[in-house]
């Protein structure tokens, strides 16, 4: 406790209780003066819980709070940031359609008068955004710059709204490719130097490396504890959040390593050529097998969502061509590659998985009665009867098919999903981050499921950010970065190391 | 991509209008000596003052993401119970005018408020203003009433002389007050800005601790508040009432405000634009009397055809926009990007 | 007897129980005050009463309301109802009295009882029409990916005029006997305005509950991204739900413009649009799409029908009544308004606790 006068921020012994679930067990938090602090854990770990407990979103059911040595009570968020602590979300809540100056100033914008300075308005946006060396034409429209840029009028605006100490960045790389995300790690150096305290929230284990100073890692709502970052190796970080070993399906992977080995004897079921589109993906060529499971590594926004699209014909390419059995792809949609036999569970499992008010049993039918078309309507018996078999089949715990598919928990969603593409029997399945957001019960299973259905003669796509577990799922691993299919890795190439360098891009 | 065009673009859908209706106007004068006129022109204002007024309301609640569709039915109101309380129990219009305009303002803070509070959409509630109003006017009246009050007689014969002996009514003068107090307004003031803010993005305009609320509700006061001025505004020119006055209303005012260039979803548009918005409407009707041939119901196809070539221009620019934005620039141009800002620490790989 | 319970307890969870209390508390209030409300009488071997009245006045609504939950429910809405029934009443009966009304106005007696088209040809082609404005609308909406209220609301502008291009700006009057039959006509008894909803419903039931289009209308409402990456496509299911509702309103024409003998292409059909819509949201259909009934949004239909009847008969002016309906329509839906119903749930729970 040498640097005891550092400290600006102490959380001490923080307990938060949700129906159901303890978010948050006696978890203790520090925040220092002028250090980039990142806060890790899976989801569910309790991180946005205790964010949420310092910004006065949700009340505490016990802890303390010091800010600045003096014990408060964060009431609401607007007391928060009279207190000094500002939020920038992931999603940017500015407003597009207002000029970067104003979104900095609105609500404060100086006035002559009574009437806006306009003059002096831009000036000032200038001026503050010069503080951190950003030198945009603060006229333009937020709406015309690109995310980064957003990202960080963002933060200039929290910055400036109240004499903020504490700034937390809740995971504001997401969107962001590696360019972007530089930009807005100069704009925290500099902050940093300047004395502001970060929180930074973020999935990406190299980010964290290349910014930040402390980590505090949290597990099913508990401390697991706090460690300089340069004490702390990938693996220990890692071990860490996850908590458990890596041992579970290991034996799975094992008794398929042969079936690799036996090279592919067969012609591949799906075959792109210099397949790719402009601003998404780079033009690439891919084999998938009968019987693989072949994996996508790389961060968020490397393209690997973008060539599931592709393949799935969410998104239609302009440049190459992309075989399906030997027979050229003409039309590309989803309902003709449901045709083709080719699946998709979807990155945003809400946003475009579930049909939330929809009930388990239409979630279920939906892509194989579209792929039977209107007129040939699967009779109520018939959809309750193969909703049954895949909730018997996948676990899914509902207390019936008719329950709406919004009551259900993430993982039981997600295997709600899982069961609609199934049930359209497809050859290949391509699952983008099906574990996401899920426990870890859920995610062994479907890891064990995605492991079986390609030891049944399917092909699967396993897309996610966690790096072990594409590890432990496949066969062959092809590893993106920046929009681009760098290579492709099997057998002993096929570890951590490897692909971090890889995606690393060193 | 230059710096100016980029400028020029918030403004192309306004600058169409404008172009539209000066080119329209000029190639009626050519074509028919009467428009070339300049009382053609000043009539242009004065059949339209009530039009420009409603419109520059319903402006305000566009630009917030709201709509009003009972700015028709409020003229109407507005209107009936004017000629009824000078009429039928002798009250002065000097007291009546200013009872009417608090009506239509307590008529749209109720709406405004109904809005906010239950959070239902605006579309719906006004709808129901819409019918509560007309139906209110039949309830005051069945019939038409003349208005006979002197000072609401002057008004309404009134002139003011401009060049030569072309004039404009009272009414073209108020409407312009009222254009400009709500230019001022929306560009001018925190309250006008909010207006945007809640029109490009309400959340994010909550988070970023504007008072949502009460610039919804306002915003809808003002809206009524017009809706009422224009219908005195009606009113006077015929100097009567009745609840089946400016039927329909709500439309050519949302029409009016669209191919002012404003979105009709919000946020984005310009007050001013709305004032050609509503000489477009006038223009065609003008073009439509001069040239004789045309019946009277062109006026609503060709005003619906320019609604939707205007929605549709709107449209295509925004997803370029969403697309642009969509592209992720950075790795494909950074030398770009780096000319505004400082180079990052590390250089991009 | 649990059984029961059970049956009750789904009726009073179903989206049609509270369309059915509103009707209920109408009829008790005509109970009361309207004398002679629930007489029915048989004249000429036809049902007679206001109970008929409503129904028979009500059909276009029904029928209208019927197109519009489907729209509705998939997250949008067509504010062009209102001109399209003006279109098709304008189409068909310019084509039964081709001479645009000119002399017919003057003297009914040069056309009696005859037709320039076979009447099966002029009630194809007014739909054919309004199927026309549907597909315009469901173009608009679905491959131009321009906001539903926006879209419609540039037919709601311009199909005025284009009924009064078609009539010539005249109202157009007819005197064809089988033509009346459409909205005046009794069969077995009981109007054949009743006929026809019930096969417009009848249809639209089967399309939605006996095909996919149901589910997939629904899911689209709910959510169109997800429905898209299911394979469901949702451009087509839009185009349809507005060419449904195009029919739906051409038919409401046919109806409408046989029972007044004319077509009137600036009064036909005024104001359905938003009747239609009440209609809707007083089935309990959300505005935001998803979920819908089509019995409970002519449930909704009838509930507006006998709201105006009703007011008529207690001697309130066909033009005032609006302003009634206003002030009901606006309550019904506060009370369905989640702000409404979390201030209710607050105070039941709090009177649960205290006792």
């Amino acid at each position: 406790m040498a640097d005891s006068d550092q400290v600006i921020l102490t959380m001490k012994g923080i307990s938060r209780a949700f129906p159901g679930v303890q978010a948050l067990q006696d978890v203790d938090f520090n925040l220092r003066r002028g250090e980039i602090h990142a806060l890790m854990g899976e989801n569910g770990a309790g991180k946005s819980t205790l964010i949420k407990v310092l910004t006065g979103v949700e009340a505490p059911d016990t802890g303390v709070i010091t800010l600045e040595d003096k014990e408060v009570q964060v009431r609401s968020p607007q007391h928060a940031q009279e207190l000094g602590i500002s939020t920038v979300y992931q999603e940017i809540n500015l407003c597009p359609n207002l000029t970067v100056a104003e979104n900095i100033l609105i609500g404060r914008e100086p006035r002559r008068t009574g009437r806006i300075d306009w003059k002096r308005m831009n000036a000032q946006a200038v001026d503050i955004l010069e503080r951190v060396d950003i030198g945009i034409d603060v006229t333009q429209t937020l709406g015309s710059y690109s995310v980064a840029i957003q990202q960080m009028v963002a933060i200039v605006r929290a910055l400036d709204v109240a004499s903020t100490k504490i700034l937390i960045l809740d995971e504001p790389t997401s969107s962001l490719d590696t360019y972007e995300t530089d930009q807005l790690f100069s704009v925290m150096r500099k902050l940093k130097g300047q004395g502001t305290a970060i929180i930074f929230i973020t999935h990406f284990i190299d980010q964290v490396y290349e910014i930040s100073d402390r980590i505090t890692i949290l597990r099913n709502g508990k401390l697991v504890g706090d460690y300089d970052t340069n004490s702390l190796t990938h693996l220990e970080l890692v071990s860490n959040m996850l908590g458990r070993t890596l041992v579970e399906l290991d034996s799975v992977s094992k008794s398929r390593s042969k079936l690799v080995a036996d090279g592919h004897t067969s012609d591949p079921v799906m075959q792109a050529r210099q397949l790719g589109s402009t601003g998404a993906i780079d033009p690439f060529d891919l084999d998938l097998y009968e019987g693989e499971v072949v994996g996508f590594a790389g961060l968020l926004g490397s393209g690997r969502t973008e060539i599931a699209n592709l393949l799935f014909g969410v998104d239609k390419p302009d440049h190459g061509t992309l075989a399906y059995n030997g027979k050229a792809v003409k039309k590309f949609s989803p309902l003709s590659s449901i045709e083709r036999g080719v699946a998709l569970s979807p990155e945003d499992r809400k946003a475009a998985g579930i049909v939330d008010e929809l009930s388990v049993r239409e979630n279920i039918v939906l892509a194989m009665q579209a792929n039977r078309g209107w007129l040939r309507y699967l009779s109520s018996a018939k959809q309750t009867e193969i909703a049954d078999k895949y909730i018997k089949m996948l676990n899914i715990v509902t207390p019936s098919p008719e329950q709406p598919v919004k009551n259900l928990s993430g993982g039981n969603q997600q295997k709600v999903i899982l069961a609609r593409w199934l049930a359209t029997n497809p050859q290949v399945l391509i699952l983008d981050e099906p574990t996401r957001g899920i426990d870890v019960g859920a995610k062994t299973e479907i890891q064990k499921l995605v492991v079986s259905l390609a030891e049944e003669g399917k092909t699967c796509i396993f897309i996610s950010s966690e790096l072990e577990e594409v590890l432990r799922t496949s066969d062959r691993i092809v590893v993106l970065r920046d929009q681009e299919k760098i290579t492709e890795l099997t057998g002993d190439e096929m570890n951590e190391t490897l692909i971090m360098q890889t995606i690393a891009g060193s | 991509m230059s710096r100016s065009f980029k400028i020029d673009r918030k403004y192309v859908p306004m600058l169409a209008t404008i172009c539209l209706f000066v080119a329209g106007y000029v190639i009626g004068a050519i074509q028919y000596p009467g428009m070339a006129r300049p009382q053609t022109f000043f009539n242009l204002f004065i059949d339209n003052a009530f039009l420009l007024i409603a419109s520059t309301g319903l402006t305000l609640v566009i630009l917030s993401g709201g709509i009003d569709l009972s700015v028709g039915a409020v003229i109407a109101l507005t209107s009936v119970a004017a000629a009824y309380l000078m009429e039928h129990t002798g009250l002065s219009s000097l007291i009546v005018i200013p009872l009417m305009l608090l009506m239509g303002a307590a008529f749209g803070a109720l709406m405004g408020g109904i809005i906010h509070v239950f959070k239902v959409q605006p579309f719906i509630v006004t709808l129901a203003g819409m019918f509560f109003a007309r139906g209110m006017a039949f309830f005051i009246s069945l019939d038409a009433i003349t208005i006979t009050d002197p000072f609401y007689r002057t008004l309404s014969l009134a002139r003011i002389h401009l060049i030569g002996k072309s004039f404009v009514s009272v009414h073209v003068i108020i409407a312009f007050v009222v254009l400009a107090v709500f230019m001022y307004l929306a560009h001018l003031t925190h309250f006008g800005r909010t207006v945007y803010a809640m029109g490009g993005n309400e959340q994010s305009a909550r988070l970023m601790g504007l008072a949502v609320g009460r610039t919804k509700v306002l915003v809808y006061t003002l809206g009524g508040f017009c809706s009422a001025l224009a219908g005195l505004v009606f009113s006077n020119n015929l100097l009567s009432g009745h609840g089946l006055y400016a039927n329909g209303l709500e439309m050519e005012a949302i029409a009016a405000v669209i191919i002012g260039g404003t979105l009709l979803t919000g946020g984005v548009g310009y007050v001013f634009g709305t004032m050609f918005g509503v000489l477009v409407n006038g223009l065609i009707q003008v073009l439509i009397i001069f040239n004789g041939e045309l019946s009277s119901w062109w006026t609503r196809i060709v005003i619906g055809l320019l609604t939707l070539v205007f929605i549709l221009v709107q449209s295509t620019f925004a997803s370029m926009r969403r697309r642009q934005a969509s592209i992720k620039p950075a790795r494909k141009r950074p030398a770009a990007a780096s000319d505004g800002l400082a180079a990052p620490d590390t250089p991009p790989s | 007897m649990a059984q029961s319970k059970s049956f009750w307890k789904r009726f009073v969870d179903s989206q049609i129980f509270w369309p059915l209390v509103a009707l209920g508390l109408i009829m008790l209030f005509n109970a009361f005050f309207t004398p002679n409300f629930f007489k029915l009488e048989i004249k000429d071997g036809h049902l007679f009463g206001s109970l008929i009245d409503i129904i028979n006045r009500g059909a276009p609504l029904m029928i209208l309301a019927i197109g519009m939950t489907m729209v509705i429910a998939t997250e949008g809405v067509d504010l062009s109802v209102g001109a399209v029934v003006a279109i098709s009443a304008a189409v068909a009966t310019v084509l039964i009295n081709p001479a645009l009304g000119q002399q017919l106005i003057a003297s009914d007696k040069l056309v009696e009882n005859v037709t320039a088209t076979p009447l099966p040809v002029v009630i194809l082609a007014a739909l054919l029409v309004s199927a026309l404005c549907g597909l315009w609308n469901g173009l608009l909406v679905s491959r131009g990916n321009i906001q539903p209220m926006v879209a419609t609301l540039v037919l709601m502008v311009a199909g005025r005029g284009i009924a009064q291009l078609i009539t010539g700006g005249q109202i157009i009057t007819v005197y064809f006997t089988p033509y009346f039959f459409i909205g005046n006509g009794y069969l077995a008894g009981v109007p054949f305005t009743l006929f026809l909803v019930a096969v417009v419903g009848i249809f639209t039931w089967l399309l939605t509950r006996k095909t996919a289009v149901g589910m997939f209308v629904e899911s689209v409402g709910i959510n169109v991204k997800s429905s898209f990456y299911s394979g469901v496509n949702e451009k087509n299911i839009k185009l349809l739900v507005y060419v449904i509702s195009g029919v739906c309103a051409g038919i409401a024409g046919l109806i409408v413009s046989s029972n007044v003998k004319s077509a009137d292409a600036n009064n036909a059909g005024l104001g359905f649009e938003l009747d239609a819509i009440l209609a809707v949201v007083i089935g309990g259909t959300l505005m935001t799409g998803g979920r819908f009934s089509l019995a409970a949004s002519v449930i909704g239909a009838l509930v507006i029908q006998s709201m105006t009847t009703t007011m008529y008969a207690i001697g309130v002016p066909a033009m005032a009544a609006q302003a009634v309906k206003a002030v009901v329509v606006m309550v019904v839906i506060l009370l369905y308004s989640e702000q409404f119903r979390n201030v209710a749930n607050r105070v039941f729970t709090r009177k649960e606790v205290r006792s």
